[in-house]
């Protein structure tokens, strides 16, 4: 059983998070003038990466999204990243 | 040139001390140049190759495997051969996979072991029934054998099922396809190798592809650990790795990699003579001709690139066992492994052209490439050979993701991922 960490909760056991997308994809705007192409490119496509990664992932039982890095061949975690640098 | 297999050559070997056997494929250095080259030289690349000399009569071709023959997701399965699917776009895919399947052996000259014991799809509740029977209608429409059975029908086919009336996943019937069944995975591999490299087929082991030659925006060939190697079309068939080969041709694909684990118990005597599959737990087993349990699940929900599962989805896997083969508590778990499977938004495949010219995929089959292997490898062969699609393959397209013709297989027939 893996350990992540959650930023609110700490560390937790890894079935209690989700993943939910890969890192860094920006929504293209406006959205008249997004093509088709680069639409499903947005919604599809993936680096996939073999090695080092950076995740959005959802720890399922606060609801929090959070940014991870990982090896995705180690399974190794770096860290976990707020998504919110300022609380409202 | 290589010996027909038969009763009457075993036979011979057995008087002369099997002195006379030789290697079933050859083990050349690679050439300058191929009409055609396959990256990947698991189940899907080698019968493409296969294909590609026997329908299109091109032998001058290579397959270049990293690794050794069938030694990923081809020898790391659970060796499962149906076409339960809903849509006709897939049944008909999978379809012709069973029936190139069906007479494969007596084709390759090699014994596959195709064994059609049937595979059935359990309901736990009336509501299943219903859509159980929507399915059965969907693949007798589309043309694939299926039969909607009764509680008492299932528990005939494998009467040590949970029959308690406390069962969480009690048995109301389900889906039937009697002509699905098991197969000899490593002997698919080695059957399209063997019958490949008898017409000529170069199937170059141990060399890694770490590049793409292109020129004038086309591929016209590939970079490798023993050199450049120029070729008319490249086919990419390598599953799990798919998304590294596309960013080394320099294009992304709506993939995501995950373990899928399997594990087989230690042999017992025979007490399964079909497949099942629970989909209240994700659960389905069969028992192998050597009498070991062999057991699946989901994927493990963590992308990864790592070979190995991960203790909660095996703990979920072995309860959904227990709550479906209650005797089977006493089992000995004998091995498991995990093999890294290429996932699609809609649990369909990729079967068409690259986003780079004169490179073609064949891959995203998730969790369910071994039943595939033929029809990928036909498919495959007609883009590399006509350089377009053959009918199946159309609906396939990496365009499907721009058009939003997805093929939700997923809320389909329910596959497990």
């Amino acid at each position: 059983m893996q350990i992540f960490t959650c930023p609110f909760c700490g560390p937790r056991v890894e079935t209690e998070f989700s993943f939910a997308a890969e890192a860094g994809k920006t929504r293209p705007e406006p959205a008249a003038e997004v093509s088709d192409d680069t639409w499903a490119q947005y919604l599809y496509a993936n680096a996939n990466p073999k090695g080092a990664t950076r995740e959005i992932w959802v720890h399922v039982t606060c609801g929090e999204y959070f940014m991870m890095e990982r090896n995705s061949v180690t399974h190794a975690v770096a860290g976990s990243i707020l998504l919110r640098s300022e609380t409202p | 040139m290589t010996r027909r297999y038969s009763a009457f050559g075993l036979i011979r070997e057995g008087l002369r001390h099997h002195k006379g056997w030789h290697p079933a494929w050859r083990s050349p250095e690679p050439k300058r140049a191929y009409d055609v080259v396959i990256i990947g030289g698991g189940g899907h690349g080698l019968a493409t190759a296969y294909y590609l000399a026997t329908v299109h009569g091109i032998r001058n071709v290579a397959v270049i495997e990293k690794g050794w023959l069938g030694g990923g997701n081809t020898g790391r399965n659970t060796t499962t051969i149906r076409s339960n699917y809903f849509y006709p776009e897939s049944v008909a895919l999978y379809d012709f996979s069973l029936k190139l399947y069906e007479g494969l052996s007596q084709e390759l000259n090699y014994n596959i072991m195709l064994s059609q014991r049937g595979v059935a799809t359990v309901a736990h509740s009336d509501a299943e029934m219903e859509i159980s029977a929507r399915i059965v209608n969907a693949m007798q429409i589309n043309g694939a054998d299926a039969e909607l059975m009764t509680r008492d029908q299932i528990l005939a086919k494998a009467p040590l099922l949970n029959q308690s009336d406390q069962a969480r996943y009690p048995v109301f019937g389900g889906v039937w396809q009697g002509r699905a069944g098991v197969a000899r995975h490593d002997a698919v591999a080695w059957g399209y190798a063997r019958a490949a490299d008898s017409l000529g087929v170069d199937i170059i082991q141990g060399c890694e592809v770490t590049g793409f030659l292109t020129e004038a925006g086309a591929c016209v060939g590939i970079e490798t650990s023993k050199g450049v190697i120029r070729a008319g079309a490249v086919g990419l068939a390598v599953a799990g790795h798919s998304s590294v080969m596309a960013a080394r041709a320099g294009f992304e694909l709506p993939l995501h990699s995950y373990t899928l684990q399997a594990m087989v118990s230690e042999p017992v005597k025979p007490c399964l003579d079909t497949v099942i599959l629970y989909p209240g737990t994700g659960t389905y087993v069969s028992q192998s001709d050597k009498g070991e349990m062999i057991i699946g699940g989901g994927i493990d929900r963590v992308p990864t690139y790592a070979q190995r599962g991960n203790p909660p989805v095996q703990e979920t896997v072995i309860s959904g066992l227990l709550e479906m083969f209650p005797s089977f508590g006493q089992l000995k778990m004998l091995r498991q492994w995990g093999g890294i499977v290429d996932v699609t938004p809609d649990s369909s495949p990729l079967i068409g052209p690259s986003p780079l010219s004169g490179l073609y995929l064949n891959c995203g089959w998730g969790t369910g490439g071994f039943k595939a292997i033929p029809a990928g490898g036909w498919l495959l062969a007609h883009l590399l050979a006509k350089g377009e699609h053959h009918d199946i393959s159309r609906p396939f397209d990496l365009d499907r993701f721009t058009r939003g013709r997805l093929i939700d297989e997923a809320a389909g027939s329910g596959i497990a991922h």
